[in-house]
């Protein structure tokens, strides 16, 4: 498994407006300007590809950080 | 006895929806965006017009363009999810307004977007067996009348529209072996619940997104993370289990022509199978996702722009709704 470094990278890849400098593992990832349901499936889609785990529709709702995402990926894993 | 392709065509209604329209609905969102993510431009919409209509009409120029004569077909099928009525049939309706002759086979099948490759699976067999020699394959829908006026992610990506592909003992396109699946689990994650038989009457929810009413039994719904999780699954194994069955390896394939869902899916689907985007059809823009029709208007496009030559060999793959799916190799002789 990527370092929380390492997929905060590929994370924030998925925005296409914010800078990937202005993550952190405690970015409210919902509050930036270019978050929408398509940069959602974008996350979906990249955590597929590269970790081959399965994240649903309400993983990402209940997650606030990007480090909520992180973990919920290395708990499935 | 093998069965081929012989020729396509297809048929767009009038209005057009451009990304301009939706961002007046829906002045939060972008003309860019939707063009940057979602790939669309522009999409169809039926209005008056029927499935049937549609069908009729994709029948009708495939009849004038190639010069075919319609006492020689001995075979309608429609695939539809969204027939002129419950019953009668539609393929039978479409009989009588295309002038064929009384003594053929017509029948309908309710598939969605893979509801191209099993029609081809389907003529296929009635061909190779020695049942029809000329079939009429049709695939038609109108999913705009099943959504809500306020639903902008479906009124984003699905457009009406209808292809006509004749199926023939001798043609351009070998079909080759196929490989289908279905998993019914997914049945409840695209869907218009309400109106038939499980559920005949309406609930009289109104989509309101200023009020977090997102969803309504009574119109298309759509989960899009499971939809796109299924695809991620699905298509990669599709993919390896179609190249197996057909003896092939992925770079045997000089183009892959899948289900035009939409660029942000299909970009993700490429990269789970690392095919090379030259190799990867892209037929989005203006069209939209016309459900089953994708793919024969992709294929019709290839053809006319020479993006096919002969000798090449094609993978076409639908998936989509109930869920099914299903994948072929074809041949350009």
């Amino acid at each position: 498994m990527d370092t929380i470094n390492d997929f905060i990278s590929k994370f924030s890849e998925q925005f296409e407006m914010t800078d990937p400098s202005e993550f952190t593992p405690e970015t409210h990832f919902k509050d930036l300007e270019d978050w929408d349901s398509l940069v959602a499936l974008s996350i979906i889609g990249m955590v597929h590809n590269t970790y081959n785990v399965k994240l649903i529709g309400g993983d990402i709702r209940s997650a606030i950080t990007v480090n909520d995402v992180y973990n919920m990926v290395v708990s499935k894993i | 006895m093998n069965a081929y392709i012989k020729a396509i065509s297809y048929y767009v209604p009038e209005t057009i929806v451009s990304n301009a329209d939706i961002v007046k609905d829906f002045p939060d969102w972008s003309e860019q965006k939707i063009s940057v993510k979602i790939g669309i431009k522009q999409r169809y919409i039926s209005k008056e017009l029927t499935a049937g209509d549609m069908a009729e009409r994709a029948a009708n120029k495939l009849f004038e363009e190639y010069n075919i004569d319609r006492s020689t077909i001995d075979t309608i099928i429609l695939c539809t999810q969204s027939p002129d009525h419950f019953l009668p049939t539609t393929a039978c309706i479409l009989q009588d307004k295309l002038n064929l002759p009384t003594n053929i086979a017509a029948f309908d099948f309710n598939l969605g977007c893979s509801g191209f490759v099993y029609g081809l699976g389907i003529a296929k067999g009635l061909i190779t067996a020695g049942i029809a020699k000329n079939i009429l394959f049709l695939t038609s829908e109108s999913y705009n009348k099943y959504i809500h006026p306020k639903d902008r992610g479906n009124r984003a990506l699905f457009s009406d529209a209808a292809a006509a592909t004749l199926i023939s003992t001798n043609g351009i396109l070998n079909i080759n072996d196929f490989v289908f699946g279905t998993d019914g689990k997914g049945a409840k994650n695209l869907i218009v619940e309400n109106g038939c038989s499980r559920h005949p009457d309406k609930s009289g929810i109104e989509i309101d997104p200023e009020n977090e009413v997102l969803q309504s039994p009574d119109y298309l719904y759509m989960n899009g993370s499971e939809i796109f999780n299924f695809t991620l699954e699905a298509v990669p194994l599709l993919t390896e289990q179609v190249l197996a069955r057909n003896s092939l390896k992925q770079e045997d394939v000089d183009l892959f022509i899948f289900h035009q869902a939409n660029k942000h899916m299909l970009k993700f689907i490429r990269q789970a199978i690392s095919i090379p985007e030259e190799k990867f059809y892209m037929c989005l823009e203006d069209f939209g996702n016309t459900i089953s029709s994708t793919i024969p208007i992709a294929i019709y496009h290839a053809l006319k722009n020479k993006d096919i030559k002969s000798g090449n060999t094609i993978m076409i793959a639908g998936f989509g709704v109930g869920y099914s799916w299903g994948g072929v190799v074809l041949n350009f002789i």
